[in-house]
């Protein structure tokens, strides 16, 4: 969440699933909610006719969302930014913003460094050799005290708010239409029913998934709408928020707990090589608030380290040994994402790879590129309760896997697990609750848990290194394995690993006795870091106490009707339900909206529906920001150097792109993105490829698994893509018949379903037509045999997450007598 | 399928005595299906497979995402999806779940010639008793919605049952269980178009000018409804009827006919009885059964001779 972190402080779902029926506008775009979240969808539907809500779908497609919604526009896949920063420039123009709330709960007022430019589709900074930016123009200028300098006139300047309007004075609705292809008159369309939320008691809330995530420049494009929310006011309040839906039931909780190759458990992050002590660790996470007075929770950073810390590595982690600092793996460059990971492995620098719960052979762009990485390690272990593509890229299956068995050596593993239904533990969803689940019955046949497969990998190295020694046994061997039964640790005490305990008795200032030494913590608030407190996910402090298990409760009471049941699971962080839900009051206390309030100021604390995600007892006229975990506790607009590729938002063009970049030619793409030689070899051109391709979920399916499962196959049984009825005539292609498509990287062969919920685009004067390509078929399972839509997406990821670009690329097709055989 | 609520019967096909209906005070019960917040994600198809233990083979791609692509006898409701153009020139994707309308007066039972083989309960489902089919079809022609379908293995016919068996002990069907957007609801008649009257003032305020509920009442009304945003024209929503009938054969043979029907079998009966009055009862004769025997050879039986032999009795 490489994009809220910047904007709010913390990259999640502001609010929660069933708050989205005390929205006044559902806007969903980036994302097609009904589709792939049909059980959450509920909460839209409710919206609508409990609350009298609209529903405004943009997609490039007429989509199941669309079939229910009040207003569709379409847009070109991939040109989000410009519509939303047309969205802004509109507001900004009419003045449709909450003016309260942006002078006090975002960064509007404060002032940039005097070197911050942009010009020609550049910021200030950029390296042309190294396709990198030197952001340090892109920061507040500070005064004397260290403190962001503010202007809360709006006057200076290169106060936020004037450098933003400026940014955006370019995506005019002319400018908008020319680019995204969205009509003039619905582009206006929209921006006047989103302008109605900046009431101060009307409340839009946004829904998006992939289909912002899944572009070199997805990360900016939740930040546009991020924006575009705290101009409205619409951050922090019910039925408002930015709600990332999450793609698996438990993808929250891999980022939770740092399952990323640069993050570590609540998102701290791993030290770079050059941090080579811990005080250089420590240096950059500090987080001194930059306003007076200001909560930087971050400040904590060092309590949540040191008790992670103590957790990994428990009487081992020491003062003297800085608390094993030296033992945590270093990163040499900023990510190694799976697109890295693929390349290394074609150019033999990686030849072993562990696969757990993962189908890259499916999931990945540029399925050749990824049979050809597999077929070049020593070995693969895959662990997965299905039969996956990855386990069987050695295995001829025809067109649809034509890989040469005889010329491949690695060797596989194919470790069965069980799935979640045979085993107990909890999940993380998208509203960052943590709901303990159990085991309903025995997984079949030999399949085994993670945790047991885990473990004995574990105990084997650990065996090798104490009889073996090696180059750096230390983290190995000192790591703490303190569990009832060592070869399958019970989920229980893991969980209550997360939550954390007290090392010592531990005391108040008082001198009263909080914790005796051993009980579980309360919360992260009691967390320490002269090494007296023990916790393996700082955030999930809380989520089992010495009152029990949390995350098992089920009293789905909401008392005031309000769409939140606080008893009902547990959310991190403390139990919140809505994030940075001081925000839903003005600045003196009292809700922007009277009729829906989440908590407010009684003269003594803040009291309400929701445990405020702000000091209990601050008051309101200490002018403390909202958003506590920024160190300036405000919204930020302008994102400091947070992302890559600049502190706004601007359009480039998707790698594979049929439009020249009509706002600066010479920068077409996202300059920061990273691209390997050999990749960039396989991008295809418009002449070749003339059609833009953009891929996608169908409810029937859930992503790889379900093709496994009979009924679903039943529902949708065979691979097919979707066109208009303009390009199947001018291509002679007939509704239910064959056709190739093709990418500079491979093609498919499949079924056309000739539509009329796709219509070419006027991208710049240009008719510009889209194919669909839905994702769920491979040459395992029960489904018809299909070629997958990886074999044609590019090899390139967001620049900030490297997530792929699955949603913008081009292709050319053509129709076919019939399938391969 | 189940023959579960026998003391609930108020129709029994080709049965002019009706068993006691124990519970004929049981409310009317429907199911709403308000097309108009139904996003198309088939969970009342995979439910309907579940609940009722259904699995076609896996099918294919047919350019539409309807799937499979109509009824038959495993799949007894499917979505049906329509990409219609509107007046504005707007683009509307109407998806409505198919399936049995549970009509009032349902001419699947007028048609069905087999004792038992379609009944009616107190709370208004129509339900086919496997037991007593005899394959027929008739009640395909009977039926103005092209519901039924004769399966090829067991030569019975099939379709949705409401889930009498769930209904009966108070469970709402599984189709409604499964159903994410509360686009399916069920309860009593009355309640649901009570329901259905708020969702079409709310759709109404939505621009949406002809939404109506569509309880047709050439079929006395059915116990499915739908709440339609264009009402005014079913025809849009995948061939729903506008105004559908039991077919006039139907109603010609089992209505105005069947009573000049029963007369006629009276007559025979009466005439039969006074035969046998005046001239005994009918006896088979040793030629007959000689004439049978002969017969039977002929066409491959030699067993036959032994059988009539084993038959022979002394009258």
């Amino acid at each position: 969440m490489a994009s809220l972190a910047p904007t709010f402080g913390r990259g999640a779902m502001t609010n929660t699933w069933q708050d989205i029926k005390n929205a006044d506008l559902v806007i969903v775009m980036g994302g097609n909610a009904a589709e792939a979240h049909p059980c959450g969808f509920k909460w839209v539907i409710e919206a609508k006719i409990e609350n009298a809500a609209k529903l405004v779908v943009v997609d490039p497609r007429f989509t199941r969302t669309a079939s229910v919604a009040d207003y569709y526009a379409p847009i070109r896949p991939g040109t989000d930014i410009a519509f939303l920063s047309g969205v802004i420039r509109y507001l900004l123009e009419k003045d449709k913003i909450l003016h309260e709330y942006v002078r006090a709960y975002t960064n509007a007022g404060l002032i940039i460094k005097e070197g911050y430019a942009f010009e020609d589709g550049l910021f200030s900074g950029y390296d042309s050799e190294k396709g990198q930016y030197d952001k340090s123009s892109w920061d507040y200028e500070l005064d004397d005290q260290g403190f962001a300098k503010v202007d809360d006139t709006w006057q200076h300047p290169r106060c936020v708010m004037n450098l933003l309007k400026t940014h955006v004075a370019r995506y005019t609705p002319e400018m908008v239409s020319r680019i995204c292809g969205t009509p003039q008159d619905k582009f206006l369309h929209i921006c006047e029913m989103i302008a109605e939320t900046a009431a101060p008691d009307k409340a839009m809330t946004s829904l998006f998934a992939l289909g912002w995530t899944q572009h070199s420049i997805g990360s900016q494009n939740i930040r546009t709408m991020a924006m575009v929310q705290l101009l409205l006011g619409n951050i922090g309040v019910a039925g408002g928020g930015m709600n990332a839906l999450r793609g698996h039931s438990n993808i929250q909780g891999l980022t939770d707990v740092g399952l990323l190759s640069n993050l570590m458990p609540g998102y701290m992050t791993l030290a770079a090589d050059h941090e080579v002590t811990f005080d250089d660790y420590m240096k950059t996470r500090l987080y001194k608030p930059l306003r007076p007075g200001q909560t930087s929770y971050w400040s904590n950073y060092r309590k949540f380290f040191v008790s992670f810390q103590k957790s990994m590595f428990g009487k081992a982690a020491t003062p003297e040994n800085n608390w094993a600092y030296d033992w945590l793996p270093k990163l040499d460059i900023p990510l190694y994402d799976i697109i890295k990971a693929f390349e290394m492995m074609n150019q033999g620098q990686m030849n072993g790879y562990i696969c757990q719960g993962f189908n890259p052979q499916q999931a990945f762009p540029d399925r050749g590129k990824i049979r050809r990485g597999l077929s070049k390690l020593k070995f693969l272990v895959t662990m997965d309760p299905l039969d996956t593509e990855t386990s069987r890229f050695w295995e001829n299956f025809g067109p649809q896997n034509p890989a040469d068995s005889a010329e491949i050596q690695t060797e596989v593993f194919q470790l069965p697990t069980t799935c979640f239904a045979e085993e107990e533990g909890s999940l993380v969803n998208s509203a960052r609750w943590l709901q303990w689940h159990w085991k309903a019955a025995e997984p079949p046949g030999k399949a085994k848990p993670d945790i047991w497969i885990m473990s004995g990998i574990f105990h084997r190295m650990r065996e090798l290194y104490r009889k073996e020694g090696g180059a750096f046994p230390d983290p190995i061997l000192n790591l703490t394995w303190d569990y009832t039964n060592p070869v399958e640790p019970n989920p229980n005490e893991l969980a209550k690993d997360m939550n954390g305990r007290a090392l010592v008795e531990l005391k108040d200032e008082s001198g009263a006795v909080v914790k005796k030494a051993g009980e579980l913590l309360d919360g992260f608030g009691q967390l320490r870091d002269d090494g007296t407190t023990e916790s393996g996910c700082w955030i999930f402090s809380g989520c089992w106490t010495e009152q029990g298990n949390q995350m098992a409760r089920r009293d789905a009471s909401d008392p005031r009707e309000a769409g939140i049941a606080p008893n009902w699971a547990w959310a991190w962080p403390a139990n919140r339900r809505i994030l940075y839900n001081r925000a839903s009051a003005d600045p003196a206390g009292n809700p922007w909206n009277p009729a829906k309030p989440i908590i407010q100021w009684n003269g003594s604390k803040w009291v309400g529906v929701d445990v405020p995600d702000y000091g209990p007892t601050v008051k309101p006229s200490d002018s403390v920001g909202p958003f506590i975990m920024n160190a300036e506790g405000v919204g930020r607009l302008f994102a400091r150097q947070m992302m890559v590729e600049g502190p706004f938002p601007e359009h480039y063009e998707p790698l594979e792109s049929p439009a020249i970049n009509v706002l600066h030619p010479k920068v077409q793409s996202n300059p920061a993105v990273r691209v390997f030689p050999d990749d960039r070899a396989d991008f295809g051109t418009p002449a070749e490829f003339p059609y833009v391709a953009t891929t996608y979920r169908l409810t029937e399916h859930f992503h790889f698994w379900t093709k496994h499962a009979r009924i679903n196959s039943i529902l949708q049984p065979q691979e097919f893509i979707e066109i208009g009825e303009a390009l199947a005539k001018e291509k002679g292609i007939a509704q239910n018949g064959w056709v190739r498509v093709a990418s500079k990287r491979g093609f498919i062969v499949c079924k056309a379903y000739v539509t009329k919920r796709i219509k070419p685009l006027m991208v710049d004067g240009k008719p510009t037509h889209v194919i669909g390509v839905p994702l769920h078929w491979g040459f395992t399972g029960q489904a018809k045999k299909g070629y997958g839509a990886n074999t044609l997406t590019p090899s390139v990821g967001d620049a900030n997450t490297q997530t792929p670009e699955f949603k913008a690329f081009l292709v050319n097709v053509e129709s076919v007598s019939g399938p391969l055989v | 399928m189940s023959d579960l609520q026998s003391q609930d019967y108020i129709r029994r096909s080709a049965t002019t005595m009706i068993p006691p209906d124990a519970r004929s005070w049981e409310d009317q019960v429907a199911k709403l299906i308000d097309v108009t917040r139904c996003i198309g994600c088939k969970a009342c198809q995979a439910a309907c497979m579940e609940w009722n233990n259904l699995r076609d083979p896996v099918g294919e791609f047919h350019g539409t995402y309807d799937n499979p692509l109509d009824l038959d006898p495993k799949t007894w409701t499917v979505m049906k999806f329509t990409e219609y153009e509107n007046p504005d020139g707007n683009l509307e994707w109407l998806i409505r779940k198919d399936g049995c309308m549970h009509c009032e007066d349902p001419g699947c039972l007028k048609a069905c010639p087999a004792p038992g083989a379609i009944v009616q309960y107190a709370n208004g489902i129509v339900d086919f008793i496997s037991e007593n089919c005899i394959g027929c079809g008739y009640c395909v022609k009977g039926c103005p919605f092209d519901i039924p379908r004769i399966s090829p293995v067991d030569h019975k016919s099939y379709k949705c049952t409401l889930c009498s068996d769930r209904v009966a002990v108070g469970l709402e069907p599984a189709c409604v269980k499964a159903c994410p957007t509360g686009a399916i609801m069920f309860g009593s008649k009355a309640d649901m178009t009570d329901w259905a009257g708020e969702r079409i003032v709310e759709l109404k305020s939505r621009g949406f000018e002809n939404a109506g509920l569509y309880d047709p009442p050439g079929v006395q009304g059915t116990h499915v409804m739908y709440v339609l945003h264009h009402a005014d024209k079913p025809g849009l929503y995948a061939d729903l009827p506008e105004n559908p009938k039991i077919s006039s054969t139907v109603e010609f043979w089992k209505g105005l006919i069947k009573p000049v029907a029963l007369v006629g079998i009276a007559a025979a009966a009466v005439s039969g009885f006074l035969h046998w009055v005046i001239a005994g009862p009918n006896v088979v004769q040793p030629e007959d059964e000689q004439e049978a025997e002969e017969v039977l050879e002929a066409n491959g039986f030699p067993e036959a001779r032994g059988r009539s032999q084993r038959t022979e009795h002394p009258t």
